[in-house]
């Protein structure tokens, strides 16, 4: 702004704000005030016209006045006379009243867009300038309808001034975010693009923010823009710091236009060039390799603007994700910065941290770190630092360090703030069940993180415990005895007497056999914290009394001693009284078979999404979560997409990262030996077949996250099958299967549990366990309604041959469902010799006098069979070899259906039972696999290869095995899982 | 109770600052006692004396602190606290204190609070003592904290002070003597109005102040008796029927009263009458406020024309309606203007009127005027067209007077003094007895 000449000192306007200042109250000052608007509507009203002069003096005064918080509702016709001055002063104050003072819905905007017209078509650059300011900083609809079409003429006018175009660059980006829809793309956004080569650094500047908001709508539009920016930023990086004079900034060459650029390239994938490639990383690379020099100052301002660059570097290597060296190199960098002197360099350090462990590449990278970062937690000062670093540490946890991160972030939370931790104590919860090796380490490190952070651990964290407890039986006897111990604590949190309540009332029989723990004991345990609990968690234990009361038929008198007792039968509250009575009644009345039924273990929880993963969700926000389980997603090899746009799809795929059984014995399969085979003893079959049938979920998990449309297109046609059909026509013959029951057989080809079917009125649940040639099926039918289901019943039927292959033997399920309740049926199965069918359900029920009638394929392929068999590379291709035979050999070509990510590939293949060989085939893209099927009859050995070809998107799956109709079915059902 | 007691300049600058209890500062921001103090005169001075919107209410809390305040001029007094107190116990403290400052050294402003820093931390020590209020009679205090250096009291004196302070009555000393014995009387009352444009009253009352000034020798038992209809019907019940007719016009029925402690409640409470010692000098015997039957001394007649978009023509009536014999002063008339105004012609037929524009309200002043009178004053305002939609919200026009009766219709029925010891008797006494009423909020609506 020029200096104001002596002629325009405004000595009124100084006057008067002198007077202002000096005023001793509020009341003075208003007064001042008062007098000076009668003043000036005296001016203004009066009859001889006022010149520039003045005129400007009194709009000044009315800013002033407004700016002081008072309203103002005139002048604005004076102001908008001052535009049309040819002064500068005068003009530049008409512009400032504007743009601080007028509302877009003015009747004064035609006027005021007038006065602004003539001075973009003036020649005039200051007056374009300040015409476009006011643009800018009035930015409503209405000015957007007005100029959009002529400010990008203006910009890639040849002959426009420098200063200009800069101030046209800013102008229309402020346009385009208030009204994208008025900025039209047209001819002019290619020449936008050459604007980066412009000699002036200023218009580069301000052109790269429009074209980096622009090419984020529209990144094909813009795409040319990568390498002219690739070249500019090596110019840039390239050059000495005496070359670019005025935007040299403490010895760092123009930085906001280098951090600018990099921003730009974040909005794109890498350049498939090879040279703007090759040019780009050289770029990166002097980047880093400047970081290291000495610095050329010790002013702040010069390492700040250093820094600044390297960390837009360092972001963009990140989006990148592809330069193995690259990665590294920042991590190794940022590795300097966490023990840097400045706080707000170690906040930054965590925080780009934080995304490179998401890398596949630098992961091992950030890892090294843990110590720094652990210490970092420990004594940083600043909280927000500190959070960083958990969120590190939480982000760099993966098997190898579970252990060690779990335990440190416990021992921090001992002392954390107190803002901090419940997001902590989530982040504990979760990272403890996904990589929990062993369940009873799980268990103990939930219980501490009660013991320590009781109140900051959510309700779900408790929940699930108790879900995994419930769903394992392996570590049951040792929840319980552990809950056991922690609850002889003197004074122990609420939340672990109700984990205590729960995991006792189930399982305390499990530990009843020892003397200290006798059922007495426990309940005399138990009941000892009773009293200082709150109203839902004495309601809990009541209902762990009477689980007592059916574990161990000893204790009836003494706790129904205690339901009778005043201070629970005619208790206050109206749910612990009807506990209270009922429980009593229950108890007195029952006999011990109907205590039993009713009081039976809890059946396993249906696996379903974490609700812890879904708290720290929506605690962090749907922006930060993303990107953490992103990463999360892409490393465990569960593809999630992120956003979560797709409901129930993103749900389950969240449920798969985060269920602790899938990843941990995903990643034991992978290094140890075959767990079936490491098993074989029938005492431990339990365990195993959970373990598998674990691994085999986990399959499945990922195997629907893309084709949830299968199980959509199911319910949208639910009500055809129950509703439309009239009953009469629903015959009492078993329904022809299912037109979707082949596409649910192949949903189950590589997973063993999951929902089977659903429709609007039923759901079918199933579980399945198999070894050697048996298996066990668990179908679970759950009525959706709120009516009961009679008579119904189902049949199990081996079509044609398969009789002779497969038997299968069904337990009757009771006739009646109740609404909202599940049944439970158990199918045995035999494998005599290998099949390539499958057996049917039939599902016959009334449903409010409707007859429904269904029938599905139940998932039992050949496959199930499977043995996996361990062996190494030169066996491999002699039994390869072995098994030469043309009819041993089905070989299929076929179009991938989903992605290709690897670790789903493998996690399939793990899924469908044959052991995965690693550092078999020579070419590390195939996957060789083997084992050996179990029939009564016989053992069929089969051998598998799969070559992806990324690039045409197929697959060729070669099967071998001893016997031609194994090796055909498998490479059917197999074809389609991928 | 009372945390502490800051008196600010309009600056927000601490003037004075004591304390009695450490809690205040604690609940701002937990640190040492020095920096926490600290913080509370700071909270108070950011967020009510500073604050971006003018604080009306006299209470604020922050951070779970309690700040009473007060201003006289541009001095703020402000009462801190954690506790929950009685607020109006707090406000009157702060009153006695403002008037015991007063009795001191005058006008409460800057200059005389600096000039008496140190009497003012000595008032504090007395009528405060650990939050809880003590003694602020000034009469009382007069006799053991002066303005003068110590003067090495006698014996005798001293023990008077220590039977005085503990003794049952705090607020007179034995042995006054006069030699003329004098009583003066005031009875101030300000009548506040809201009336429609038509006349209508909306809602009207009279507060009133029976202000004692005594120059009496010894120990004189006052009795003090005013048309209370109360007490005039019970006096009527034992007379005729005709008297309590005729009395009934004549007395008023107080809403609610308050006393000076020197009044006897118990008495108040049996037998209605006012019955009390009196402390030296002066001081306010009672407290009213009446609803009923209020004597409006004016009447405003407001007629506002807007012609047109640019103009305003206005004309206001006011009619004087007391005894013609009467005469009423300082008469202001204040008739709000529009936001626009740009300029204003006035004409009247009494008094001066001028438009001020940094009230932005027409004033219009009458020195004196008599009862049963009236005068006009018409205007005609100019108006600068503005590209605001919103309406003039026609402020109500208000005014100031004050008259030599009291509106509320309250009289005087008698003052009795008896004093057995000294041989003075009622008769002796010279009692001086003036009414004034003052217009409080007396507003019409136009």
């Amino acid at each position: 702004m020029p200096a104001v000449s002596k002629g325009d000192g405004m000595r009124g306007l100084a006057v008067f704000i002198s007077d202002i200042r000096n005023c001793k109250s509020k009341e003075a000052e208003i007064k001042r005030i008062n007098k000076e608007l009668a003043n000036i509507r005296s001016k203004f009203k009066g009859d001889k016209a006022l010149d520039g002069y003045s005129k400007k003096k009194y709009v000044c005064k009315l800013l002033f006045i407004f700016l002081l918080g008072h309203d103002i509702d005139f002048g604005h016709m004076e102001a908008v006379n001052l535009l049309s001055s040819n002064k500068y002063t005068e003009k530049q104050i008409g512009y400032l009243f504007i743009s601080v003072l007028v509302n877009s819905n003015s009747e004064l905007i035609r006027l005021i867009n007038n006065a602004i017209k003539n001075d973009l078509s003036s020649r005039n650059p200051t007056f374009m300038c300040l015409a476009l300011h006011c643009i800018a900083n009035v930015g409503s609809r209405e000015m957007a309808e007005a100029f959009a079409g002529e400010i990008p003429r203006i910009l890639v006018a040849g002959d426009t001034m420098d200063s200009v175009k800069q101030s046209a660059a800013l102008c229309l980006l402020r346009l385009y975010k208030t009204s994208p829809d008025l900025v039209l793309m047209g001819e002019w956004t290619s020449r936008v693009v050459h604007l980066l080569n412009d000699q002036h650094m200023g218009v580069v500047t301000a052109a790269i923010s429009l074209i980096t908001c622009l090419s984020q709508k529209n990144p094909d539009e813009f795409k040319t823009c990568v390498s002219l920016a690739v070249s500019r930023l090596s110019r840039i990086v390239s050059s000495a710091s005496t070359d670019l004079q005025d935007y040299t900034y403490y010895f760092v060459p123009a930085p906001w236009l280098s951090c600018k650029l990099l921003r730009l390239l974040q909005c794109y994938p890498p350049p498939e060039d090879g040279a703007v490639k090759g040019r780009l990383v050289e770029c990166l690379e002097t980047i880093l390799n400047k970081a290291q020099e000495p610095p050329k100052s010790k002013k702040v301002q010069h390492s700040n603007a250093k820094n600044a660059i390297l960390f837009e570097a360092i972001s963009l290597i990140i989006h990148y994700d592809s330069e193995p060296n690259l990665l590294v190199r920042a991590c190794n960098q940022l590795g300097q910065f966490l023990q840097h002197r400045e706080t707000n360099l170690r906040y930054l350090a965590l925080e780009s941290m934080c995304t490179l462990a998401s890398s596949e590449f630098s992961h091992e990278a950030v890892k090294t770190h843990i110590e720094t970062v652990i210490n970092a937690l420990k004594t940083e000062r600043d909280v927000s630092v500190r959070q960083r670093a958990a969120d590190l540490l939480y982000a760099m946890c993966d098997r190898s360090n579970a252990k060690q991160i779990v335990a440190e972030m416990l021992s921090y939370l001992e002392t954390a703030d107190y803002s901090i931790r419940e997001e902590m104590v989530l982040k504990v919860a979760i990272l403890a069940e996904k990589y929990a090796v062993d369940y009873s380490w799980y268990v103990d490190t939930i219980l501490n993180l009660i013991r320590i952070a009781g109140d900051y651990v959510s309700e779900e964290v408790w929940y699930r415990v108790i879900q995994i407890v419930i769903n394992r039986d392996d570590v049951q006897g040792y929840a319980a005895k552990t809950v056991f111990e922690a609850l002889q604590a003197p004074a122990c949190h609420e939340n672990m007497v109700k984990v205590g309540g729960y995991i006792l009332g189930e399982f305390g029989n499990l530990i009843a056999g020892d003397p200290r723990s006798s059922p007495l004991v426990q309940f005399n345990l138990l009941h000892s914290k009773f009293h200082l609990c709150s109203v839902p968690t004495r309601a809990l234990l009541l209902s762990a009394y009477i689980k007592f009361i059916n574990l161990f038929p000893e204790t009836k008198s003494t706790i129904q001693e205690v339901l009778r007792s005043d201070s629970q039968i005619r208790n206050s509250d109206v749910e612990l009284q009807q506990r209270a009575v009922e429980y009593l009644k229950l108890s007195s009345i029952a006999s011990t078979d109907v205590l039993a039924t009713v009081l039976e273990e809890m059946p396993p929880f249906p696996e379903r999404e974490s609700s812890i993963l879904a708290k720290l969700k929506k605690k962090k926000g749907p922006g930060a979560v993303s990107v953490n389980e992103l990463e999360e997603g892409k490393r465990e090899g569960g593809e999630l997409n992120g956003g979560g746009e797709r409901g129930d799809n993103s749900a389950i795929a969240a449920s798969n990262a985060s269920t602790p059984s899938p990843s941990a014995d995903l990643l034991g399969l992978r290094t140890g030996p075959p767990v079936t085979a490491a098993a074989p003893s029938a005492g431990s079959l339990l365990v195993d077949v959970f373990s598998e049938a674990g691994v085999n979920d986990d399959g499945f998990l990922r195997d629907l996250e893309p084709p949830t449309e299968s199980s959509d297109s199911l319910l949208a046609e639910g009500p055809g099958d129950s509703d439309s059909a009239p009953p009469s026509v629903v015959s009492e013959d078993p329904a022809t299967p299912l037109p979707e029951s082949n596409e649910l057989l192949n949903k189950f080809v590589c997973k063993n549990n999951g929902v089977l079917f659903e429709n609007q009125l039923l759901q079918i649940g199933i579980k399945s366990e198999y070894r050697q040639n048996l298996g066990r099926m668990y179908l679970f039918y759950g009525n959706k309604t709120s009516v009961q289901f009679i008579t119904f019943t189902t049949t199990v039927t081996c079509p044609g041959e398969l009789q002779s292959q497969l038997n299968v033997q069904s337990k009757p399920v009771e006739p009646l469902i109740e609404g909202g309740a599940q049944v439970q049926q158990v199918i045995n199965i035999e494998c005599l010799t290998d099949f390539s069918d499958a057996p049917l359900l039939n599902i016959k029920f009334r449903y409010g006098g409707a007859l429904q009638n269904l029938t599905l394929k139940l998932p039992v392929t050949i496959n199930k069979f499977f043995q996996p068999t361990e062996m190494a590379s030169h066996d491999f291709f002699q039994r390869w070899k072995q098994l030469s035979l043309p009819q041993q050999e089905a070989q299929k070509i076929f179009k991938a259906n989903h992605a290709m990510d690897t670790e789903v590939l493998k996690a399939k293949l793990l899924g469908l039972g044959m052991a995965l060989l690693e550092n078999v085939d020579p070419n590390p893209e195939n996957f060789v696999c083997a084992g050996v099927i179990q029939t009564k009859a016989q053992q069929v050995g089969s051998l598998l290869r799969l070559e992806p070809n990324a690039q045409a998107q197929m697959y060729r799956l070669t099967v071998r095995s001893s016997k031609d109709t194994v090796s055909k079915r498998l490479c059917e059902l197999l074809a389609e899982q991928f | 109770m009372i945390g502490g007691l800051f008196i600010y300049n309009h600056k927000g600058e601490v003037l004075i600052s004591r304390v009695y209890r450490d809690d205040i500062g604690w609940a701002l921001i937990s640190s040492t006692g020095g920096r926490s103090r600290r913080n509370a005169v700071d909270a108070f001075r950011v967020n009510v004396i500073h604050a971006r919107q003018q604080v009306r209410s006299p209470v604020t809390n922050i951070a779970r602190t309690s700040f009473f305040h007060v201003k006289r001029s541009n001095i703020w007094l402000a009462a801190v606290t954690k506790q929950n107190v009685n607020a109006a116990m707090v406000f009157e403290f702060l009153y006695k204190m403002c008037d015991v400052m007063t009795a001191y050294f005058g006008k409460i402003s800057e200059e005389n609070i600096k000039n008496n820093f140190v009497l003012i931390y000595e008032l504090l020590d007395e009528i405060l003592d650990f939050g809880y209020p003590q003694n602020s009679e000034t009469g009382a205090l007069k006799t053991f904290i002066t303005q003068q250096g110590i003067k090495s009291q006698t014996k005798e004196e001293q023990s008077q002070i220590t039977s005085q302070v503990t003794g049952q009555i705090g607020w007179r000393r034995e042995g006054i003597k006069y030699r003329r014995n004098e009583l003066f009387l005031d009875v101030l009352e300000s009548v506040n109005l809201l009336m429609s444009p038509q006349g209508q009253v909306l809602s009207a009352h009279v507060s009133g102040r029976v202000v004692m000034k005594s120059y009496l020798s010894g120990m004189p038992e006052c009795k003090f008796g005013m048309n209370d209809k109360i007490v005039i019907d019970k006096q009527g019940k034992g007379g005729t029927t005709d008297d309590s007719g005729k009395s009934g016009k004549q007395s008023i029925a107080i809403d609610d009263c308050t006393f000076h402690q020197c009044v006897r409640l118990s008495k108040f409470d049996s037998e209605r009458s006012i019955s009390f010692i009196p402390p030296d000098g002066e001081y306010e015997l009672m407290r009213y406020r009446t609803t009923k039957d209020i004597i409006l001394p004016f009447r405003v007649i407001p007629l506002v024309r807007e012609v047109g978009r640019t103009k305003l023509e206005v004309k206001v009536v006011i009619k004087s309606n007391f005894k013609p014999s009467l005469l009423a002063q300082k008469i202001e008339v204040r008739i709000p203007t529009p936001l626009n105004t740009s300029g204003v012609q006035v004409i009247c037929m009494k008094g001066k009127a001028k438009y001020k524009a940094s009230e932005n309200a027409i004033v219009w002043k009458i020195k004196r005027m008599a009862g049963m009178k009236e005068s006009q004053i018409s205007a005609e305002i100019e108006l600068l067209p503005t590209n605001d939609k919103k309406k003039w919200a026609r402020p109500p026009i208000s005014m100031n007077f004050e008259v030599p009766f009291a509106p509320s219709g309250l009289k005087v029925r008698y003052l009795k003094v008896f004093e057995p010891k000294l041989n003075y008797s009622d008769h002796d006494v010279i009692k001086w007895v003036r009414y004034i009423g003052r217009s409080g909020i007396y507003e019409t609506r136009c």
